[in-house]
């Protein structure tokens, strides 16, 4: 048992997915108390978490809520924002291979957090590793804090004040960082954070990081060298 | 319990209505034919689409509220976050200092 956990723990796959896990889960208590604000019952809020499953789509949604949007126009927000998960989704079906029931299960597992714990792996074996470790570990703290939240509600008051927006933003900025490894992602990132905030005030909610998308798409399709695929395409190679 | 004003039971047939559709475009990325993802033209696709989907997602984060771009403590929490990951510091530990950063910025703010 011993020797078996500390040889988990020295995967480093295995450590990033469980500090992400952490760090993206706690913020499942914001998401629980922003949901009871919007209107929405205990019940409710606990069912997006277990089931849509992608923090940016169920805020989107809830954010709709909110505002005293129609159901259709949070239907449209949370699904636009859940376009990238396709995307993930066809990286994850190449570097995991999953089958049967696998597939089903991994595909819900598939976000932001365990898509980018695979995809900073080289090894094969490490990439699985990072996906369950993450996908797994994020599920679970996700869904027990979006029920803390959303029972403890408005007693939390403003979810900033506790600096969890700022553990999110570390969050993603430590998903980003590995990928910076020289002038063309850096030039890359630059470029799409950039467009992606010009296009804020005048596209919905969502949008921007489809153009992000986009421009990122673009840029990996007009490109010669073998430059901006950084560690996703070393990754993919090594899959293979 | 604490909601001010429940919008209702109605809600439930879009809340699966939405979470149906996010599971179906989560799968139907994985049923897009392998083969198409072994091109190195679609490896670099897919290498940059990463790139651009995370700095997007930290800009987001950093600096929008609702459709505003805004100046706030979340600005100290990205600083913060580079400063500990320049310095090497585990993933874990920036998110904490990120964290730790805005919140005293509004503390103190």
């Amino acid at each position: 048992m011993a020797s078996n956990s500390s040889g988990l723990w020295s995967s480093p796959a295995v450590r990033m997915g469980v500090s992400i896990s952490i760090a993206t889960g706690l913020y499942g208590i914001s998401f629980g108390a922003l949901g009871v604000a919007a209107g929405l019952s205990v019940w409710q809020t606990c069912a997006l978490s277990l089931l849509m499953f992608t923090g940016g789509s169920q805020f989107a949604f809830v954010g709709v809520v909110a505002g005293g949007g129609a159901g259709a126009a949070a239907l449209g927000a949370a699904s636009l924002l859940g376009v990238r998960n396709a995307v993930y989704g066809m990286q994850m079906a190449a570097l995991l291979g999953p089958r049967g029931l696998g597939r089903l299960l991994s595909a819900q597992l598939t976000i932001d957090e365990s898509a980018a714990t695979a995809l900073g792996q080289t090894e094969k074996a490490e990439q699985k590793r990072g996906f369950w470790t993450a996908g797994v570990g994020v599920y679970l703290l996700w869904n027990l804090f979006t029920a803390a939240g959303a029972l403890l509600g408005n007693a939390l008051g403003d979810p900033g004040r506790w600096g969890l927006d700022g553990a999110a933003v570390a969050a993603f900025m430590g998903l980003l960082w590995p990928r910076l490894t020289h002038k063309e992602p850096i030039a890359l990132a630059v470029v799409a954070a950039s467009i992606a905030m010009l296009a804020v005030p005048w596209v919905a909610p969502g949008v921007p990081i489809l153009i992000a998308a986009v421009v990122g798409a673009a840029w990996g399709y007009g490109s010669r060298s073998s430059g901006p695929a950084g560690q996703g395409a070393n990754a993919q190679e090594a899959a293979r | 319990m604490n909601a001010m004003a429940e919008v209702g039971n109605h809600w439930w047939i879009w809340v699966l209505l939405a979470s149906a559709v996010t599971y179906g475009t989560k799968l139907l990325g994985y049923s897009v034919p392998a083969h198409w993802l072994r091109h190195p033209r679609m490896a670099r696709v897919a290498g940059a689409l990463t790139i651009a989907l995370l700095a997007a997602l930290t800009a987001m984060n950093t600096l929008v509220s609702g459709q505003q771009l805004v100046l706030d403590a979340r600005l100290a929490a990205l600083a913060v976050a580079i400063i500990a990951l320049a310095l090497r510091a585990p993933f874990l530990l920036v998110v904490v200092l990120g964290a730790a950063a805005s919140a005293l910025v509004r503390f103190w703010g």
